[in-house]
């Protein structure tokens, strides 16, 4: 069925001069769409010329509407020569396929360049009239709306949440066409920047086609990321969660009245590609078990027998199971076992799981790419689970079928299914997917957070967010229900340190808890947040291949290890307890790996105070040494307690001593369900739990402790007046105030020196990513108070020799009054006196609390009396430790030479645990404080430009989001052969971001937006050759185009604001 | 830490008002990262030179980037690279084109062009203003030049509106165009200890009051040439020297105008004809393209040296009346204003006075109302 596009060319303005004899330009426009080209009048002799076309008519299938974007080039007319390009603007026109999106698109868009970058500004107006497919076999998904948001849209109601889409699509990389070696750049980067373009919309359209089967009418969280695979294709790929909103102001929304079958779709639809593995060669055998659809009962604790011999990979889950699919013939789902045994655990926990189950069973992956819920949707989080898959690239055959690609992405889900499961989680929150690719090399990674979710809104005909239906709900107040542990405490699937909730006092939590969403708004926090930061440089021989990809594998779990290690250790100096929005990042460079983790870290009161930091040195004897140890710990302890003060972190001493819990011993359950691995015991020694009671111990042994711990402690202090947190949430600060300024920074560091060491790189890493912190907090100094939020970073190893961090935050300002008041106090009366009204048997359980106590405040002290306590237990053990890897290690190196050109893969699961007492019910994570002058940033009058906030947040403080006008979805290149001209690549990077950003703006402007929320710049690949004096550059940034208003207004602020403003400037002088 | 590649970019553009001077000034990246140093930035936030040396960088960097735009800043406004507010546009454009008097001092009267241009280095050493400074300024003047030569309609206002500028510093522009335009010699010793201000003051004069658009005001070139037809009929003016009755009349005139407004009214009033030749004599050569650039070496020469005393600082005239003298200057309505009395002395003092100066007569009030600057300064030198 067709609809029809109609554009309008209108005018230009400060066009570039073409012609050096009359310094002017003869301009005229080439409209086109699909293969249809329409041509204005050429305007002569103006740099602003005005067309005022008549409209051109396209009469095109509403699937080409979806995938194809209108193209809109500029020439200068030439007599003689051929004309000249000027430049491009691509519009996406999928907005107006939605009606309720935008109507119409009308504006001011900068004409586009690759080589020359934005050359003037072009006036297009676009309309369309769509004639509505009800076609059950159409290939169009008109009027499913797409949101980068990852939570349920403001002006929305979550009606249902069917559940994981994904969808992929290949291509050749027109770059690396045989073409490409004759023809120019610009014609290079103009195919690349088209190809992308359809690629996107054809992937948008065909997760919309999920979507309406799954009987959903939108994605949320929509995730999508480019693979430039180099020589291999081009892979864009998506991942999102299936809803069905209605819209919650009295305005349209007609069509999400009814769409009630929503689990009729086979599950088998939600991913088109799975389980095919059994007849791909070379992922042979594996997989066969433990894919298909699944049922949690199904665990096949047969299947336990053998988790690879691995180990510690990744201590952050205490436990690590790495494991290649290709090598061993072991399925994941050895884990399951652990999770369903705990179906044991409380009829309740029982009779809330299967309720649920049924609904998500028939979900092929029960996912949510979304990090914050509606109340009462997240029941209970298990931890983080995580999957890395090391793949070599071939040459994608057959575009038409993706099959590898998906069959690794498949494999990966498979895994972070099983992980889950483990946790005795049924779904999987806060998901997310990246790839890191250098030459042929290419880490896949997955990670999310288990969850258990309230099966309400996975049924059909679901209840209004209102009602609360309780016969399922556990009884745990949101505040600290999500804490609450979904696993079997007897058969926990790691070992951990369990007590009663120091909130309601009735369920285990774990000591501490690691997330990869957002803090529920409902949470009880003590204190305020901040950002924790795990950074890692490890170097790696150069090689090729296979042999690559198998050192690339062997050393990620110590990666992995580090950076959790390194994690707790910051997390325990900040005196916290829960870690939220955790993002591990590993990049892979020619000879070396980066690894990044950032995340917010939370003292949730729910969960048991942190033990200190105990420093211990291997050789007692020796005086200087120990006196030595002495000096490192009273420092720590002065930070630790200096840090309490900064984050406001003081927890209600008293009630731990009505808490209490017979603790399990972890070792001895860990065993039940780990395989019985010859690694197991050593695995649990090695373990890192601790007693809530016992410090966490970090043994001094050699030069490297020793630096670990000085980075540690030389970690750069805030400046008075910022925050940082890369979570949406500050916990803590409640009253934002309306200034915003998003920024985005990028920074390369070149390796001077070619024989560095780990430690050498550790510590420029670290200080690359502290002085850059540092420059915004210098940057952002005038909007004291301020916090920078949704600190996002991204690493890179562009070329040997070169790190590269770019970072996109927004720095809000709140009023600094208003910040006390929420914090410790309130919850925690509110907390005893709930405690008292719940808790039937309070005081015999916590026997060891006082000890706690007397414990915690001699850390503060800085006297070492408790380091026998623990130490064993505790200790991270680096010598045993890396006997036992270098044992694993080799067992891998042998296998992975039988592997063909196919996939090696490691695989890791990360889970945490702890948990919190608090009550104070928070609706509303901004609360009314936010309201006050939100004027500020909107001052400017008398510009006829609109000005266009941007944000990498869901919502912009003291306003209300009343309409979302469609997704904003942009790839650019840009190129320079000019680069010393242009400023050097500093100057080059910096105008081109500028660009992308005015670029953005000028779009959702046109959409009649006056903000981007869920801003992000997913993909920034910057290569130079200096010596040629040459650069390029790709970026990829998309977003949520809203309108937003004042919050106090009705009236949708006027997206024009004045028309003029010679006169009106300088009056102010 | 040395950096490969290290930018920011906020959506809102941010601009720090202290670099952006140091900028404008032309300081080195170096340097002003050790101004910014001693001046306190580090203490007040904990930061490090490195920091700062980024924080300058990507503050010159945009800078520069603005700077394209800065050369028509109508075009800031509705350009979409940068989103930056419009009281900070302003104070961007107002900045930009803000001048040191002591480089304006060197090149006023100057033709504005590539040989000037060559010699900006001998300007720079000899003003301390830094090289890149001036060639801003030199840059901004021509800039400027350019645009409104070609424009019709009052000059200061095309300047304000072209390049949206504060009345103070249009009124300065439209100044510097004038003296650009008709070459008007100031760099002679002689005229050394007169300021840019006071120059301005005459330039603003004299394009009120002798120039096209004085009589008609949708003239090209209006405010900025001289009006050949009046600079013709000053040359009628010599009949004030010779007929000896209306030398009489004018000095009564001119007495009673002047009487109890000035020190050194005994001075001038003895010296009267001796004045009046003078400033009859310049006027009446005006004709002259060369006599026209010396004109300002000539009142200060070739006037009696009394001019000084005789003046005072005191003395005001109200602007209007001489305007009100250039609107009737041809001969015929010329001379019967030697009759009309002097605006009343209260009004004179009341009015506001645009800027001290003085005046001695009528005939003077051609020549003098601008030369008044001139000679007030020179009575301060005496002065002393």
């Amino acid at each position: 069925m067709p609809g029809k596009l109609k554009a309008k060319i209108v005018a230009g303005r400060h066009l570039p001069v073409m012609d050096r004899a009359s310094d002017l330009t003869d301009a005229f426009v080439e409209v086109k769409f699909g293969n249809t080209t329409f041509k204005t009048d050429v305007c002569p002799k103006s740099l602003n010329p005005q067309w005022n076309s008549e409209w051109f008519k396209f009469e095109v299938d509403d699937e080409d509407l979806q995938d194809e974007p209108l193209q809109v080039t500029v020439l200068d007319h030439d007599t003689y020569s051929a004309n000249d390009a000027i430049g491009k603007v691509y519009i996406d026109i999928d907005p107006l396929l939605c009606n309720e999106a935008a109507s119409v698109i009308s504006g001011w868009f900068p004409i586009y360049d690759t080589i020359h970058g934005i050359r003037g500004e072009i006036n297009v107006l676009v309309k369309v009239e769509l004639f509505n497919d009800l076609n059950r076999f159409r290939q169009s998904s008109c009027g499913v709306k797409f949101f980068c948001t990852t939570s349920i849209p403001r002006c929305y109601r979550a009606a249902m949440v069917h559940g994981f889409v994904e969808e992929l699509v290949v291509n050749e990389d027109p770059e690396y066409q045989w073409i490409d070696r004759i023809r120019t750049p610009r014609a290079s980067n103009e195919a690349r920047q088209r190809l992308i373009s359809l690629m996107s919309g054809e992937l948008q359209r065909k997760i919309g086609l999920k979507v309406l089967e799954m009987g959903g009418n939108a994605v949320v969280g929509y995730l999508q990321c480019f693979d430039l695979e180099g020589e291999s294709g081009l892979v864009v790929r998506a991942i999102g969660t299936a809803c069905t909103l209605d819209k919650l102001s009295s305005g349209s929304a007609p069509n999400t009245a009814t769409h009630t079958h929503p689990n009729t779709a086979p599950a088998s639809n939600a991913c088109n590609s799975p389980s095919k593995d059994g007849k791909e060669p070379v992922f042979g055998e594996d997989l066969l078990s433990s894919s298909g659809p699944p049922t949690p009962f199904r665990a096949l604790p047969t299947s336990s027998s053998s988790p690879p011999p691995l180990s510690p990979s990744k201590p952050c889950s205490r436990q690590s199971s790495s494991s290649d699919t290709d090598l061993s013939l072991t399925p994941k789902t050895g884990m399951g076992s652990g999770g369903s045994a705990g179906k044991e655990a409380g009829p309740l926990k029982t009779l809330l799981r299967q309720q649920t189950q049924t609904a998500l069973e028939q979900r092929e992956f029960p996912f949510f790419t979304l990090t914050s819920f509606p109340p009462g949707f997240l029941v209970h989080v298990g931890g983080v689970v995580s999957a890395r898959s090391v793949k070599l690239l071939d040459r994608i055959h057959n575009p038409d079928e993706p099959e590898t690609r998906d069959a690794w992405w498949e494999e990966i889900r498979q895994e972070i299914k099983s992980h889950a499961k483990a946790l005795g989680c049924h779904a999987v929150v806060g998901y997310s997917e990246s790839t890191s690719i250098c030459e042929e090399v290419c880490i896949l990674s997955a990670s999310g957070t288990a969850a258990i979710l309230n099966p309400r809104y996975m049924r059909e005909g679901c209840l209004d967010i209102g009602i609360v239906d309780h016969r399922f709900e556990d009884p745990s107040p949101p505040s600290c229900g999500f804490c609450h542990i979904p696993y079997d405490e007897l058969n926990m699937p790691f070992p951990t340190q369990l007590t009663y909730c120091y909130h309601c006092r009735r369920q285990k939590v774990p000591d501490v808890l690691f997330t990869t969403i957002d803090l529920p708004p409902e949470a009880a926090v003590t204190g305020k947040g901040c950002l924790i930061q795990a950074r890692l440089c490890r170097l790696k021989k150069k090689a090729q291949g296979e042999v690559n990809a198998t050192a690339i594998s062997n050393l990620l779990p110590f990666m992995e290890y580090e950076l959790h290690t390194q994690l707790m250790n910051k997390l325990k100096l900040r005196s916290m307890n829960a870690l939220f929005g955790l993002r591990i990042q590993i990049s892979i460079g020619e000879n070396m790996l980066l690894g990044l983790a950032s995340a917010t870290g939370v003292y949730l009161t729910a969960l048991p105070a942190p033990g200190g930091i105990q420093i211990a040195g291997k050789t007692p004897g020796d005086l200087s040494n120990e006196h030595h140890i002495l000096t490192i710990q009273k420092r720590i302890n002065d930070t630790i307690a200096k840090n309490k003060e900064i984050y406001q972190i003081n927890p209600p001493e008293l009630t731990e001593e009505v808490v209490g819990s017979p603790i399990p011993e972890p070792r001895q359950r860990s065993r039940l369900f780990r395989s019985h691995s010859e690694s197991s015991d050593e695995v649990s020694e090695l373990d890192l739990s601790h007693g809530k009671k016992d410090a966490f111990v970090l043994e001094i042994d050699d030069t490297d402790a020793v630096e670990d711990i000085h980075s540690l402690l030389t970690d750069a202090t805030i400046p008075t007046g910022f925050n940082s947190c890369n979570t949406e949430i500050m916990p803590g600060i409640y009253n934002w105030t309306s200034a915003v300024q998003m920024f985005t920074s990028v920074r390369v560091f070149r390796l001077s020196n070619a024989n560095l060491t780990n430690q050498g790189l550790n510590k420029i890493f670290t200080d690359l990513c502290e002085n850059l912190l540092k420059s915004f907090y210098f940057k952002l100094r005038s909007m004291i108070p301020c916090c920078l939020c949704h600190l996002n970073f991204t690493v890179a190893v562009p070329e040997e020799e070169l790190i590269q961090v770019a970072v996109t935050a927004v720095a809000m300002t709140y009023d600094k009054d208003q910040t006390q008041e929420k914090p410790a106090e309130k919850p925690i009366t509110k907390g005893c006196i709930e405690t008292e009204e719940q808790l039937q048997f309070p005081m015999e359980l916590c026997a060891d609390s006082s000890s706690t106590n007397t414990q915690l405040s001699s850390k503060i002290s800085g006297v070492q009396e408790t380091t026998n306590v623990s130490s064993r237990a505790a200790s991270v053990d680096y010598g045993s430790f890396a006997d036992r890897c270098s044992t694993w290690l080799e067992l891998l190196r042998l296998k992975a030479h039988t592997i063909r050109r196919g996939s090696v893969k490691t695989s890791r699961r990360t889970q945490s645990l702890a948990h919190s007492v608090s009550s104070l019910e928070r609706s509303s994570p901004v609360p009314d404080g936010r309201s006050r002058s939100l004027r500020s940033t909107r001052g400017f009058g008398g510009s006829s430009v609109t000005v266009v906030k941007m944000t990498p947040l869901s919502f912009l403080p003291g306003t209300r989001i009343i309409k979302y006008l469609g997704i904003i979805n942009m790839f650019f290149i840009r190129e320079t052969t000019s680069l010393r001209e242009e400023g050097g690549v500093s100057g080059f990077l910096h105008s081109f971001i500028a660009e992308v950003f005015a670029m953005v703006r000028a779009h959702v402007a046109a959409l009649g937006g006056n903000a981007v929320v869920s801003y992000s710049m997913k993909e920034c690949v910057f290569m130079e050759n200096p010596n040629k004096n040459q650069a390029q550059c790709l970026i990829n940034v998309s977003g949520d185009a809203v309108i937003c208003v004042r919050e106090t207004d009705q009236e949708p602020v006027p997206s024009n604001i004045g028309q003029t403003c010679t006169s009106e400037t300088d009056g102010a002088t | 830490m040395a950096m490969e590649l290290d930018v920011f970019v906020g959506n809102t553009t941010i601009m720090d008002e202290e670099v952006y001077q140091l900028w404008l000034d032309g300081y080195t990246v170096s340097d002003a990262v050790k101004v910014r140093m001693e001046g306190g930035v580090m203490e007040e936030c904990e930061a490090s030179a490195d920091v700062l040396l980024s924080d300058t960088m990507d503050q010159y960097r945009t800078f520069q980037m603005c700077e394209r735009l800065l050369y028509s800043p109508a075009k800031l406004a509705n350009q979409l690279l940068f989103q930056i507010p419009p009281h900070r546009q302003a104070i961007l454009i107002e900045r930009y084109y803000a001048f040191d008097d002591a480089f304006v001092r060197e090149v006023l009267g100057k033709k504005l062009s590539k040989g000037t241009k060559k010699d900006l280095d001998d300007i720079s050493a000899k003003t301390n203003v830094t090289l890149k400074s001036c060639r801003r300024q030199f840059d901004n003047f021509k800039r400027v030049f350019k645009v409104v030569e070609e424009l019709k309609g009052p000059l200061v206002e095309n300047i304000r509106q072209h390049f949206l500028l504060s009345d103070k510093l249009a009124r300065d522009y439209a100044a510097i165009v004038f003296f650009a335009n008709n070459r008007f010699e100031t760099g002679k010793r002689k005229l050394q200890y007169l300021t840019f201000q006071d120059f301005a003051f005459c330039a603003g004069q004299l394009i009120n009051n002798w120039t096209v658009g004085a009589v008609d005001n949708m003239v090209e070139d209006m405010d900025v040439d001289l009006d050949k037809e009046f600079l013709q009929e000053l040359k009628e003016l010599k009949i004030l020297i010779t007929d000896k009755d209306l030398l009489d009349q004018h000095k009564s005139l001119v007495c009673t105008a002047l009487r109890g407004k000035t020190k050194a009214f005994n001075e001038m009033e003895a010296n009267f004809k001796n004045l009046s030749r003078g400033l009859v004599n310049i006027a009446a050569k005006l004709t002259n393209t060369k006599d026209v650039r010396d004109f300002f070496i000539d009142l200060v020469e070739k006037t009696p040296s009394c001019v000084g005393q005789i003046h005072g600082r005191h003395q005001k005239l109200y602007l209007q009346n001489v305007s009100r003298l250039k609107r009737i200057s041809s001969p015929a309505y010329f001379f019967p204003c030697l009759s009309p009395p002097p605006p009343p002395a209260d009004a004179v003092i009341s009015a506001p006075p645009v800027r001290t100066f003085s005046v001695f007569d009528l005939s003077a009030v051609i020549i003098s109302s601008l030369s008044a600057s001139l000679l007030e300064s020179s009575v301060c030198k005496s002065d002393l």
